[in-house]
């Protein structure tokens, strides 16, 4: 009986503790965007931001598109030809990167890249009492720290989906034309005859930014959040990758959704 | 890090960015199809337009001229009323004809208009009135099943009952 009032009481107070932490996520947010006038007055925070964020994934980014681009130029070779139409390869790799894979990839590896060293960041700020000094100061450290880390992880991401997305795109003509032998005019013209500048270019644009703004939003909720303790930092860092990764999915599903069901 | 040697990494990531986003929408995308020519409206009705879509191409000799801008049904006729977007540059007769055709076998719809001889152009809304159905490939079998029972002197029963077999 003790057992079973013990197991309701946890259950009751995880459920209140998950709720209470959606809440606080969400006055995170407005809390940033409110204080987001910094990025006006000195936008050279935000400058090393991005570089920090955007430039150094940059390598990761690429190299991935790059070996997806080959890979869906060979799938899609392999399947295309069973019904003798290889010439639709290039509408198959670049409709595939520039509505899903273009912006969920680069968000689930944005999250790995860039979203964890952000929470590490500002989880060990936090565990060396540097945010708290801060605050001491007179210096407010939502304005100061937090704020150009989202607006740079939020400007780099877009960018990044877009050189993953024309990456990909080139590695599926190097395989598709290169290696396997397709008509290189053909390839062009059928991709162009298809994808639509607005409805898959730029919605792809559009999922990305919505990315962006999920992990990074993320990774420093986790990190501000974080237990100041080498322990809760790893912690965090983890629940970043998690949390991020799953949003993201979730998220790309409901954005589909709403933008290619017509 | 100086502050001029971040602008610079910056500044070639954004300019990185930029050449990716002109590559999707040029190179894979059709923003260069898209023209900026002034256009005119036509309609024409069709009893049948089979699949044809919004944006599909409207072609003259396998030339784009135009593109399909709208589609809806008159309810009081029971046809498909197709609207044409024409590009300026390109003027028909009065009696043209519109009809709906396929590129291959299993290719998507467009529309194809086969210039007539009259001295006046169509203008701005002007309506099409010698159209040509999309060919529906289950009428186009269930006739040619049809006219081979008649032949072997059978009348099929049912639309269910196989006429190709022999008996």
């Amino acid at each position: 009986m003790n057992q079973i009032s013990h197991a309701l009481t946890q259950l009751g107070k995880q459920t209140r503790l998950k709720i209470t932490g959606l809440g606080f996520f969400t006055r995170f947010f407005f809390t940033l965007l409110t204080r987001s006038g910094i990025v006006f007055q000195r936008p050279r925070l935000v400058s090393q931001q991005v570089h920090f964020i955007g430039n150094y994934s940059l390598l990761i980014i690429a190299v991935s598109g790059l070996f997806v681009g080959f890979v869906l130029g060979l799938q899609g070779y392999y399947t295309l030809n069973r019904y003798g139409s290889e010439e639709a390869l290039g509408l198959l790799v670049a409709l595939s990167l520039t509505r899903e894979l273009g912006p969920v990839v680069t968000a689930l590896l944005f999250a790995g890249r860039a979203g964890t060293s952000l929470t590490a960041e500002i989880g060990l700020m936090k565990a060396g009492e540097q945010l708290a000094a801060m605050e001491v100061m007179a210096v407010d450290p939502i304005r100061r720290v937090l704020v150009p880390r989202f607006w740079g992880g939020v400007i780099a991401m877009p960018i990044l989906a877009a050189v993953f997305s024309m990456v990909g795109i080139l590695g599926g003509w190097a395989v598709g034309v290169g290696l396997i032998g397709i008509d290189t005019g053909a390839f062009w013209s059928q991709m162009q005859a298809s994808v639509d500048v607005w409805k898959d270019v730029a919605n792809g644009v559009i999922k990305s930014f919505v990315f962006g703004i999920a992990v990074t939003l993320i990774a420093l909720y986790e990190g501000w959040q974080a237990q100041p303790t080498p322990e809760g930092v790893a912690r965090a860092t983890t629940r970043t990758v998690v949390t991020s990764s799953l949003s993201v999915l979730g998220l790309d599903f409901l954005l589909t959704a709403l933008m290619f069901s017509n | 890090m100086s502050n001029e040697k971040n602008d610079w990494w910056v500044g070639l990531f954004v300019l990185l960015g930029a050449i990716a986003l002109a590559f999707l929408a040029l190179r894979a995308g059709n923003f260069s199809t898209f023209t900026f020519a002034s256009t005119y409206n036509l309609s024409a009705r069709f009893d049948n337009i089979g699949g044809l879509k919004v944006r599909a191409p409207v072609k003259s000799a396998g030339v784009v001229v135009g593109r399909v801008a709208d589609i809806r049904l008159d309810d009081k006729t029971f046809q498909a009323v197709v609207t044409l977007k024409m590009e300026k540059n390109f003027a028909f007769p009065t009696d043209s004809s519109a009809k709906i055709l396929t590129s291959g076998l299993l290719g998507e719809q467009y529309i194809g208009i086969e210039p007539g001889g009259d001295d006046k152009n169509l203008e701005n809304g002007g309506n099409i009135s010698m159209t040509q159905s999309a060919i529906v490939l289950e009428t186009l079998i269930s006739k040619f099943l049809y006219s081979t029972a008649e032949k072997q002197g059978t009348p099929a029963q049912s639309p269910t009952a196989n006429p190709l077999q022999k008996d």
